[in-house]
């Protein structure tokens, strides 16, 4: 034999498995350290009636104001203009309302922001932890651990996290925040508090969704049988009523099962305790063993 | 007479008109990174919230990875599997992949928006993240392959360390330490020759999970769960196509005679796996019956036309035919197309099929995009160059002598 004797060898090899045995045993700790998703029954949610908003689009001046963001005057939000184009919500603006024509009725206003997921992609996506649930519902984001790799982007199946795409050091990933902040400190959310309409109800998501079940079953005629978020991606913390489908206001078709699902289950898969890469190591040492077995007889 | 191969390093002059071109092209976009690390992403690219990738995570990172697999393909084959006739190859691929995987790094940077805090996920760890898992494969890799090199480096060095100036006192300790070092490395190497192929298979295969949980922005024909065994089974099939077109366009610029029947020997690989390859990508398309989107004109359905038909039919069929593995030229080009396919393929997967349901522009990588993209290709080709003149990785045939056998578990 070679210059390792075989003994070695094996008790190298060996080695190496507990240290690889060691890791697994750290997995746990591992697990705890993704962030939190807390799925508190008592969350909370905003339910939004698009039947009753009237665009008026003071949601968008309240909300740029919680956030220390230039809001510029009130009287300017009158301007109607806005609506000739399907605006998204963006580093500047965490919340817009867009106008959408629908067959034989009025044109329906609907505001639009984070949704505040009870499966979060973009909490399962980040790469170092950044974006967590909160008790109250709020998905927000962590200034401190962001990289700005812009997977939380590319995860969000309702493409709402921005970026600041012109600044160099620094750059933010922006989205509503539910206002945790101001909730945290028992106030409502800008948002809901300025509505003039009541469009916005902000409560614990389950009483919400009991309020919603209930205008549907007494007003059939007002609106259709789905409260969008309810079961959509696994459920989210806003949830909005309408008089049409939503498809009429270019909310994303999307299934019940959670979004980060099969992501997660393919990673924990491949990753089940750190037992198959073990296996696969054990399995390539065992090869290069006998392998090299057949090459020094062969050369003899 | 019998002839062995050494590795040696090269000897020709390193400027030849074409490197000049090569290292303006690099100095261009050396010069452009300047203005996205002083003015942001938004400055010269043309990513924007709708778009959050580009081609510098398409092509510099996902495309950079696979193509950089050879690495890892040829050192199972040399290595673990011990079959000895490719260990001329090992040296080559290992330093492809090794800069390959540093301008991977390199690419990530460059496309973080807070690229200086790069290192953040060895301390926020999230487990569910397809792209944590990525991340630290990778800089686990890396590390590994920069140890695998390191014994070309020691022993360089050893016997003539000489440190100048007031250093010179130093040169025999380091000296020492080399040796010390190389010693070690010597007897730990197929540790990290193994954990160099499990990492590899596995941020290989996780590449591929990163865009699951982009769900329905996904165009169905490449949206599918099994996408982490098509990444995997791509890169190790594009492996030694990567190590044929190296050594073919090496031994054209350094002037040597190409090795074709070893080369041929490693196409006649390549078949099965593209076969394999193949065999799971129309088996997937015909379970999810998504072929329906191909009797459509898109871009979609062309772009994948393209990459199925001239990615691996067609170098399917040639890798299979006896006259092409026995042809310099047939396996160059063969090679070339699983190369081109496999880049395709990213390309696709993270550029092509991604449509937000915002659309409001469409994504076409600006100027300074593609000059970065391009400018660190060009320096992955001077550094290759610059490291082979100064190392000894490219083997030449020399008449039978004793040949240091590059690691002792094989020495009997
Ligand atoms: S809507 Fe998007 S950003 Fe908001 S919680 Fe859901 S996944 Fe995250
Ligand atoms: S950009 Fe920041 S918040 Fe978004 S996924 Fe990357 S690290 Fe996480
Ligand atoms: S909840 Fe707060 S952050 Fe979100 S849209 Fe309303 S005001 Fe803006």
């Amino acid at each position: 034999m070679g210059s390792i004797k075989r003994r070695d060898f094996i008790k190298t090899v060996t080695a190496v498995g507990c240290t690889a045995a060691g890791l697994s045993a750290v997995t746990p700790k591992k697990l705890n350290a993704t962030p939190e998703n807390i799925l508190s029954k008592d969350r909370y949610g905003v339910l939004v009636d698009t039947t009753v908003c009237i665009g008026c689009r003071r949601c968008e001046w309240a909300c740029k104001k919680a956030h220390g963001i230039e809001a510029g005057s009130i009287d300017d939000y009158d301007d109607k203009s806005v609506f000739q184009e399907e605006r998204r919500p963006a580093h500047d603006s965490y919340t817009v309302v867009n106008s959408y024509d629908v067959p034989n009725a009025e044109p329906v206003t609907v505001k639009v922001q984070c949704m505040h997921c009870d499966q979060p992609a973009c909490v399962s996506a980040c790469i170092v932890g950044a974006f967590s649930k909160k008790e109250n519902g709020a998905v927000i984001w962590d200034e401190s651990k962001c990289i700005g790799c812009r997977y939380c982007l590319v995860a969000c199946p309702f493409q709402v996290p921005t970026f600041d795409y012109h600044k160099a050091i620094e750059p933010e990933i922006r989205k509503c925040d539910f206002c945790y902040e101001r909730t945290s400190k028992g106030q409502l959310p800008a948002c809901v508090e300025i509505c003039p309409v009541e469009a916005l109800t902000y409560g614990k998501r389950s009483d919400l969704l009991q309020i919603a079940h209930d205008r549907i079953h007494r007003n059939p005629d007002r609106y259709i049988d789905h409260i969008l978020g309810e079961t959509e991606v696994g459920g989210t913390s806003w949830m909005y009523l309408s008089k049409t489908e939503f498809s009429n206001y270019n909310f994303p078709k999307l299934g019940n099962s959670p979004a980060p699902g099969v992501s997660e289950s393919i990673q924990h898969g491949i990753f089940a305790y750190f037992v198959p890469p073990i296996a696969l190591y054990a399995l390539l040492g065992g090869i290069m063993y006998l392998t090299k077995e057949k090459s020094t007889e062969e050369e003899k | 007479m019998e002839h062995s191969f050494v590795p040696s390093q090269m000897t020709k002059k390193y400027f030849t008109p074409w490197v000049t071109v090569i290292f303006i092209i690099a100095l261009i976009g050396l010069a452009i990174l300047m203005l996205r690390l002083v003015f942001g992403l938004g400055f010269i690219t043309n990513l924007d919230n709708q778009h959050p990738w580009g081609i510098w995570i398409a092509i510099d990172v996902a495309a950079g990875v696979a193509l950089a697999a050879g690495g890892f393909t040829t050192a199972a084959l040399g290595h673990i599997m011990h079959k000895d006739k490719y260990e001329v190859l090992v040296r080559p691929a290992l330093l492809t992949a090794m800069l390959g995987y540093t301008f991977v790094a390199l690419g990530v940077c460059v496309d973080l928006g807070r690229y200086y805090s790069v290192w953040h996920p060895l301390i926020y760890w999230n487990g569910n993240s397809v792209l944590f898992e990525v991340g630290i494969c990778v800089m686990f890799y890396l590390t590994v392959l920069y140890i695998e090199f390191l014994p070309i480096v020691a022993k360089k060095f050893i016997g003539n360390v000489n440190l100048p100036g007031i250093l010179s006192g130093l040169s025999k300790p380091v000296d020492k330490f080399l040796r010390i070092l190389y010693k070690a490395l010597d007897k730990t190497m197929f540790i990290f020759i193994i954990m160099g192929v499990v990492l590899s298979c596995l941020h290989q295969s996780s590449l591929g999970t990163l865009m699951v949980i982009a769900g329905p922005k996904m165009h169905p024909l490449w949206q599918t769960p099994v996408l982490p065994l098509l990444f995997l089974i791509s890169a190790i099939a594009v492996g030694f196509p990567m190590v044929i077109m190296e050594s073919t366009i090496a031994s054209k610029s350094f002037g040597l005679k190409p090795e074709t029947d070893l080369l041929g020997d490693l196409g006649k690989m390549v078949g099965p796996l593209l076969g394999v390859y193949l065999a799971f990508k129309v088996g997937d398309m015909f379970i999810r019956e998504t072929f329906v989107y191909l009797t459509e004109l898109t871009t979609e359905s062309v772009m994948f036309s393209i990459e199925l038909i001239f990615g691996v039919v067609v170098p399917l069929r040639m890798f299979l035919t006896k006259s092409v593995l026995k042809s310099p030229t047939g396996l160059f080009i063969a090679s070339m197309l699983v190369i081109f396919g496999v880049l395709l393929n990213r390309i696709n997967n993270f550029l092509v099929a991604y449509t937000p349901p915002y659309e409001k522009v469409t994504y076409f990588p600006s100027f300074g995009e593609i000059a970065v993209t391009v400018g660190f290709i060009c320096l992955e080709i001077l550094l290759y160059r610059l490291f082979v003149t100064y190392f000894p990785v490219i083997s030449v045939p020399v008449e039978k002598s004793l040949q240091d056998s590059k690691y002792s578990l094989k020495r009997a």
